[in-house]
């Protein structure tokens, strides 16, 4: 079994790590780093629940090879805020009741992070065009969408 | 304020606010560790060998070389479970099945009945070991004869899926005289509609971890609705009850298909076998395969009326299929039964329902439980009614209502609020001027539908939930109970309850969930019946504990105990004299006066009744709700956009209305995948939608926002009045878009999911069929 050297960093952290080649970036970060914020929900790239940030795009890290993301950067929810300080995104999703079972929510954070940081004047039909790969059972998506929002508001331009 | 008694519903504080859940803040930084996300040092890796026939029996099943691999810790087959048995047990049945006592082999012993059913277990020091070994077991299996259709299954040459027939349970209701009816009715609407089978499809799969604790107990961590199948897990393994613990972390969406034993049992064989922790994820693949959905049914509706729109008859015909085994199958049949003739007063009513064993994948409990799948039949068929006499949708419906004092044919009476004129009034105008069609080929056309659902278990299932309350010497307030917390906000409501009642802001209680070991028990997050349940217990045990507090509050204000108020984290007299809830305590502590109370609460009890005769209560209280909708159909392609979507229901009282709104939306939205997208096609008895690229469910662009409105009637027999939401939202949906389409094109659809090609179909797009 080909094993790879991986560097990358992780939230801001600079990790090197041993890879077998076959491994994919969501096994990686759940059972060796412990990054167990990301959560798996389909495993085939439909649902969007391992939703991470690669480079600053946000990707399904079940389909994404360990050994691709070598010199590369990766967010996890944990990146976007540490300790009891929230992302205004995150306090939008609470605000909102957006996160019911919150198995969907790390993902559904990360993409809407990377959207509204590309689109910060986004309405409400285009929100629901860029969470559209985030799947979600609990909410019927209006409260996600509410929160989303909020945030899209917020980020507007004053004056 | 006078304030001795119970809190008045008028003068709430902290039930009925908007607040966040407490679980919400640790939710949105993933701080949440759900069943998958836990880890223990030492741990192994469960994995399950699963039949890929659908009917078969195992003529040859060697295990040597699986065991055999590096890395293998265990592997067990049906020999090696200790009791390889779950059962169903269904009292109360009526007509010619008989008291139900149903099997269901933990193992496949010798015959697998449905493909997917699991034959084997490993345990290994890795996923990718576990994954290796299921494919170093040598099974031989020797095809048997099938069915793969309930009415098939129902002749007597039909292949046995069970020793005792294909007939699993029928339950029959009968009132007034139902041809006498038909004969004097002006307009009779006939109709079969079939439902599909669907699966829940919560993000978060089975999974779980278990060990065996210092003191010989096992103990289970794993996404479940219900702690309390420790019982059933210590059966299987020979254990006395008290030698097994199941602990709930928060749950990644049940919608009912974590009510039945999905990992537990398995992993308690593979931790007593191996002596070390356990963890078994299934895969979403393995999730959609292999483990109960919602039963389809073929509906057969008559319906009788007078010209002016008064029902006088309706006869239903139920068949639903259940799969290769029991699980809930004759209780979801018989919430079918007793909801069947809908919302509606109705003097002559026959049902006859029944469901049977066939070799396809088994179906059990899914939001909505029977009652939701007669929605389709009975708001069809009252629609055709108003389509055919020239009335409204509205009119007709409200004309026909369900109001106080009415009973159901089953013979209960409705003894309190029934909203359903009310909400169906309210959903239909709330759609306001009708939109325009966006192009020459579509046509815009709305919809409504009304519903009853159940909340609570059937009485003589004497359901009753514990908690405890109480109050530390710093004022913080804590409540333990075995309350499964799936998303809905079941935890959180319960702290709003404790802090209203103890004058203390929401964020000052603790909450402790859904330990079998540690906390009082509080029965299974299903049957829309946690909030009911609990809530109402943990109301008791914070009542009970609150005049323990005020009476040494009163002491220490120096004022009559009726003249005490708590609020604002403490003790407050007539006079404006206050001493903090922290000073209470430690008084309270000084004199010995407990500071908790272990609180119950008992739903009203009863004896199984006969259907058939109209026995009476069957359940504690019913929600009632009506849903509108304005669709726009592509006459070219049959695609149908749902455009609106309001969805109101009375709630009785709204402990957190966000929470209710929560419910509704999600409920809708789920509501409408089973109506026009979501469906697990199996042919042959092989399961062809084993991933989320075949099963589709609703993304963000396949509905619209939902519109929730939330009438309060006060009038429930939850905490404050409350009535329970978790399912109800989920019935109308469906029937709501197939009347939409109707209007829309004037065709009826009578087949779920209403997919652009029955669409097309319909409007003969495909020429002649």
């Amino acid at each position: 079994m080909t094993e790879l050297r991986i560097a990358f960093t992780l939230n801001g952290k600079r990790r090197e790590h041993r890879v077998a080649a076959h491994r994919t970036l969501l096994d990686v970060l759940r059972d060796d780093l412990g990054a167990v914020e990301v959560k798996e929900g389909c495993g085939e790239g439909v649902c969007g629940t391992c939703t991470v940030l690669l480079d600053g795009e946000p990707v399904s890290s079940c389909l994404v090879l360990a050994g691709r993301v070598d010199g590369r950067e990766i967010v996890t929810l944990r990146g976007l805020s540490d300790g009891e300080a929230l992302h205004p995104l995150q306090a939008a999703f609470v605000e909102h009741g957006a996160a019911q079972c919150g198995f969907c929510t790390p993902g559904m954070i990360l993409t809407a992070y990377a959207f509204l940081r590309d689109n910060p004047q986004a309405g409400r039909a285009e929100i629901r065009r860029a969470i559209a790969g985030n799947l979600c059972r609990c909410t019927g998506y209006t409260k996600i969408v509410d929160a989303i929002a909020a945030c899209a508001k917020r980020a507007a331009p004053r004056g | 304020m006078a304030d001795g008694a119970a809190v008045t519903r008028e003068a709430l504080r902290v039930v009925g606010q908007r607040l966040p859940r407490h679980d919400a803040r640790d939710k949105v930084r993933a701080r949440t560790l759900y069943a998958a996300d836990w880890q223990m040092p030492g741990m192994l890796h469960g994995a399950v060998l699963r039949s890929p026939y659908p009917s078969a029996r195992i003529v040859r099943l060697d295990t040597a070389a699986a065991a055999a691999l590096p890395g293998v810790a265990a592997v067990l087959t049906a020999r090696d479970v200790p009791r390889n048995s779950l059962w169903t047990d269904v009292p109360g049945q009526t007509t010619t099945v008989g008291p139900l006592r149903a099997r269901i082999q933990v193992l496949a012993d010798e015959r697998v009945r449905y493909q997917g059913e699991p034959v084997a277990l490993v345990a290994a020091e890795t996923r990718e070991i576990a994954a290796r070994a299921l494919e170093l077991f040598r099974v031989e299996y020797e095809e048997q004869p099938a069915v793969f259709d309930p009415e098939a299954a129902l002749r007597a040459d039909a292949p046995r899926v069970h020793d005792e027939g294909n007939l699993l349970a029928r339950w029959q209701v009968q009132r007034g005289d139902v041809s006498a009816a038909f004969a004097r009715a002006d307009l009779v609407v006939e109709h079969t509609y079939r439902c599909g089978l669907v699966d829940h499809a919560y993000l978060e799969p089975e999974a779980g971890v278990a060990w065996v604790d210092a003191d010989g107990v096992v103990v289970i961590r794993a996404s479940t609705q219900v702690i309390e199948h420790f019982r059933d897990v210590a059966d299987v393994l020979g254990l006395p009850h008290n030698k097994v613990r199941v602990i709930g972390p928060y749950v990644g969406g049940g919608f009912g298909g974590k009510e039945d034993v999905t990992v537990e049992v398995f992993l308690g064989l593979l931790a007593s076998r191996t002596g070390r922790p356990v963890r078994m994820v299934w895969s979403r693949q393995e999730s959609l395969l292999a483990r109960p959905k919602r039963h389809p049914f073929v509906l057969h509706y008559r319906t009788g009326a007078m010209r002016d729109g008064t029902l006088v008859a309706q006869q239903v015909e139920l068949l639903a299929d259940s799969g290769a085994y029991a699980y809930l199958s004759a209780l979801v049949l018989m919430y079918a039964t007793v909801t069947a003739a809908g919302p509606y007063r109705t003097p002559a009513v026959a049902v006859d329902a029944r469901v049977a064993y066939t070799n396809n994948p088994p179906t059990s409990a899914m939001r909505g439980f029977g009652a939701m799948q007669m929605v389709l039949g009975y708001e069809s068929q009252i629609d055709q009614v108003a389509r055919r006499l020239g009335l409204s949708p509205l009119e007709v419906r409200t004309a026909n209502a369900l109001r106080r004092g009415d009973r159901l044919p089953v013979g209960q009476e409705l003894d309190n609020h029934v909203g359903v004129a009310e909400a169906a009034r309210r959903a239909w105008t709330a759609l306001g001027p009708a939109r325009s069609p966006s192009t020459p080929h579509h046509r815009v056309g709305r919809g409504l539908a009304c519903n009853l659902q159940p909340y609570g278990r059937i009485v003589w299932l004497h359901d009753w939930a514990s908690a405890w309350v109480g109050v530390e010497t710093d004022g913080s307030v804590v409540v333990r109970t075995g309350v499964p917390d799936v998303g809905g906000g079941q935890a959180s409501s319960l702290c709003q309850i404790a802090a209203e009642v103890l004058g203390v802001d929401a964020d000052r209680v603790s909450v402790h969930i859904a330990d079998s070991a540690l906390t009082p028990l509080a029965g299974t997050t299903t049957a829309t019946r946690q909030l009911y349940m609990s809530g109402n217990a943990v109301l008791t045990a914070a009542t009970e504990l609150r005049t323990q507090i005020v009476r040494v509050a009163a002491q220490m204000l120096e004022t009559p105990v009726d003249r005490v108020a708590l609020r604002e984290n403490g003790a407050v007299a007539a006079s404006g004299r206050r001493v903090t809830l922290a000073d209470v305590m430690k008084e309270c502590a000084r004199l010995g006066v407990p500071r908790s109370y272990l609180g119950s609460y008992h739903a009203p009890a009863g004896d199984p009744v006969d259907l058939e005769r109209g026995g009476g209560r069957v359940f504690p209280d019913y929600t009632f709700g009506a849903h509108a909708v304005e669709v726009e159909v592509d006459a070219e392609t049959g695609a149908v956009t749902v455009l609106r979507h309001v969805a109101c229901h009375d709630v009785g009282t709204a402990i957190n209305p966000q929470s209710v709104e929560g419910q509704i939306e999600g409920g809708a939205v789920m509501g409408l995948g089973y109506g026009v997208m979501e469906e697990i096609v199996v042919e042959r008895g092989v399961n062809l939608s084993t991933s989320f690229a075949a099963y589709l469910i609703p993304t963000s662009l396949d509905v619209p926002d939902i519109e929730p409105l939330l009438v309060e009637s006060g009038d429930g027999k939850g905490p404050f009045g409350a009535r329970g939401i978790g399912e109800p939202p989920i019935g109308p949906p469906a029937a709501a878009v197939a009347n939409a389409i109707e209007d829309a094109i004037g065709v009826r659809i009578a087949e779920l999911p209403i997919t652009p090609e029955r669409v097309a179909r319909a409007l003969g797009l495909f020429g002649e069929d």
